[in-house]
């Protein structure tokens, strides 16, 4: 008995919609077996996890927080992977970003005015674009594969990130500690009301809808998509891959390097060597999870964050590790992969091998 | 001293050579799997764990194997069985891989290990200087050189070597001719995964007897490259682990030397080499062009 794959004659609208939301439940199921296993009760475990944290407007505020660097890093991302560019590394684009947008608020403290907040999101914009033009470049220039140099570039910004905090930008008065000053209240993004939201909830929006606008109304989201799925096709358009590999790194870059810059000035308020629990690779399953499209990175932003703040639920609740949230979000790229094979395919059980290792022309 | 230096870049070239040896199987099958990373980690923490809890780092390494192998599986289903993406599909494993390890390691941080001996032959092991360096690794480093030998007689000697390259090369002849493309595959991806796992047992078995998250510390990713490296041959690839291993070491004998250069850029150094001995092999495409498998990273739908 086996599977056998035929491919649709056109592509399943109804389940390029209902893949993801199928993913997700399977993804719940699996977590409920979990409980099971730790000895949880299933029903009160997913309670904990998927459902309390929106019942308390804190939580709430908090889930926005969180979503915030995922919607930013996965709408970029999709931008690459939908025309053929794999940038995995983001958590390092997210880091030197956090790195250049902090230049101004550390080297010159006193610079506060209005301009302050703007041409720090500008610096970490461009700090994070620059380093992911690095890939971008050693791919069109010498054809070296982008997904190695990106993600062994992530380790070095991480170390470079270690260096700053703990060398030259060290803040004397930290009693060794390392992390730099911590930034003036016109270097910080304002809250919104008296909770955790802040103002950067509002620039990712912003930018989901641009990205959902120029994907589906100009000629350059025409032209990501044409070279993502038929780059010869592209060449015929007029449209160079080259110059698109190094757009997509650096729009992706870019965002990356701006959630760096606004999870510093908004949630820790200072540099130092841990800033991200792995937003830049957690955004790859973001992206996935919204299949590309803004307006679904959107909502599947939300969708991770809840499984970030799940899983801190369940440690504090039913002494359930935190790491849980982690498994679960690897389980749920898998889970996204496979149904979305079913948008191409349909699938049927075979009982026998018979007619399998038949030639093909038979 | 250089005696000290050579065991130590011995210990840091097995296991990226052990885990790039089943990569390069896998890739000359066709399939790119960027799990390599979350495989290892899976078998760095069985390995540990098994070792831990039954006293035999050998039963440590049947442990490791197994779980490296065990999670691939989980990459060829989606991978071959429902012909999704494998680039995706890698990193998804490479995510599950470092998470869950962190889930069932948890208990065992901060636990001591036992650590694989080195073979003690009477006489030989004993000699001056070459007597440690050749007759008293411990089995593993063997291992990885017989795998060496082992794979390249397989590809270029065997038949089943052959069904293997022509599998990778053009899957559609190889359909055509009657060879189980997707069968050829599933095994290359478990052997790969078993690979990798060993490669990860070693970490925590070997090289240092704890088990610390995250410890692959971007091994398995440095494995894929040195596959790149080695244009897919397999006798390369032990010249490519060992530079490696060697840059590894050198960085960290060079930081209580303290030349003045921070330790986080000695730390960066694997990691800026990985990327420049990358540019520099791409750099000749038709060396890369002549050697990669035709069909690597393409999914098989068989058409009927």
């Amino acid at each position: 008995m086996r599977l056998e794959l035929t491919r649709r004659p056109q592509p399943s609208r109804r389940m390029a919609l209902l893949s993801p939301v199928i993913a997700v439940g399977l993804a719940v199921v699996t977590t409920a077996i979990v409980f099971m296993l730790y000895g949880v009760d299933p029903v009160r475990g997913l309670y904990i996890y998927f459902i309390a944290p929106l019942t308390e407007g804190w939580s709430r505020e908090e889930l926005v927080v969180k979503a915030t660097p995922l919607i930013l890093i996965g709408v970029g991302l999709a931008v690459a992977f939908l025309s053929n560019n794999w940038n995995i590394g983001a958590e390092g684009q997210f880091t030197i970003g956090a790195i250049t947008g902090s230049m101004l608020p550390i080297l010159s403290p006193d610079f506060q005015n209005f301009a302050t907040l703007p041409l720090m999101l500008t610096l970490g914009a461009l700090g994070g674009a620059l380093y992911a033009t690095v890939p971008a470049l050693l791919k069109t220039r010498f054809g070296t594969n982008e997904i190695l140099t990106s993600l062994m570039l992530v380790y070095v910004a991480t170390l470079f990130l270690d260096w700053m905090v703990r060398g030259p930008w060290r803040d004397p008065m930290a009693f060794g500690f390392p992390n730099t000053i911590s930034f003036s209240a016109a270097a910080s993004i304002p809250f919104i009301g008296s909770g955790r939201l802040n103002a950067s909830a509002v620039v990712a929006l912003v930018i989901v809808v641009l990205l959902a606008v120029i994907f589906a109304r100009t000629l350059k989201g025409f032209e990501i998509r044409v070279l993502g799925e038929s780059p010869r096709a592209g060449a015929f358009a007029g449209f160079s891959a080259k110059r698109m590999t190094i757009f997509a790194f650096a729009v992706s870059g870019g965002l990356a390097g701006l959630a760096g810059i606004i999870q510093i000035a908004s949630v820790i308020g200072k540099l130092q060597p841990a800033i991200s629990p792995g937003y830049g690779f957690t955004a790859i399953i973001v992206a996935f999870l919204g299949r590309l499209n803004p307006i679904g990175i959107f909502i599947a932003g939300f969708v991770i964050a809840l499984s970030y703040l799940g899983g801190e639920a369940i440690q504090s609740g039913l002494q359930v590790s935190s790491r849980m949230a982690q498994v679960l979000q690897g389980t749920l790229l898998f889970y996204v992969l496979a149904c979305d094979s079913f948008i191409l395919y349909r699938m049927r059980i075979v009982r026998s091998h018979a007619g399998a290792s038949a030639p093909a022309h038979a | 001293m250089l005696e000290a230096i050579i065991l130590t870049v011995i210990t840091a070239a097995t296991p990226l050579l052990l885990a790039a040896i089943g990569e390069l199987v896998v890739e000359r099958s066709g399939v790119l799997n960027l799990g390599v990373e979350g495989m290892m980690v899976m078998g760095a923490v069985a390995g540990f764990a098994v070792t831990n809890t039954t006293g035999s780092p050998y039963l440590g390494i049947a442990g490791g194997m197994f779980a490296g192998a065990a999670i691939s599986l989980v990459f060829g289903f989606v991978t071959q069985t429902l012909v999704a993406n494998q680039v995706a599909s890698g990193l998804a494993l490479t995510l599950f891989g470092l998470g869950l390890s962190g889930l069932l390691g948890e208990s065992f941080v901060g636990t001591p290990g036992s650590k694989l001996p080195g073979l003690s032959i009477p006489g030989l092991s004993d000699l001056p200087f070459l007597g440690r360096i050749l007759f008293g690794q411990d089995l593993l480093v063997y291992v990885s050189f017989a795998l060496i030998a082992l794979v390249s007689w397989m590809l270029y000697r065997s038949r089943a070597g052959l069904i293997l390259r022509a599998v990778g090369d053009n899957h559609g002849s190889a359909h055509a001719l009657g060879y189980r493309v997707v069968t050829v595959r599933y095994l290359a991806i478990l052997f790969g995964g078993a690979c990798a796992g060993l490669g990860g047992a070693y970490l925590s078995i070997a090289y240092t007897p704890l088990w610390v998250e995250n410890m692959t510390a971007g091994r398995g990713w440095i494995a894929l490259a040195l596959v790149v490296f080695a244009s897919w041959i397999p006798y390369r690839l032990a010249i490519g682990a060992y530079l490696f291993g060697a840059v590894t070491i050198l960085q960290l004998h060079a930081q209580p030397l303290g030349l003045g250069i921070p330790s986080q850029f000695l730390s960066m150094l694997p990691y800026l080499v990985t990327v420049a001995v990358l540019v520099i092999i791409s750099s000749n495409r038709r060396a890369v062009r002549m050697n990669a498998p035709a069909c690597l990273g393409k999914a098989f739908v068989p058409d009927r």
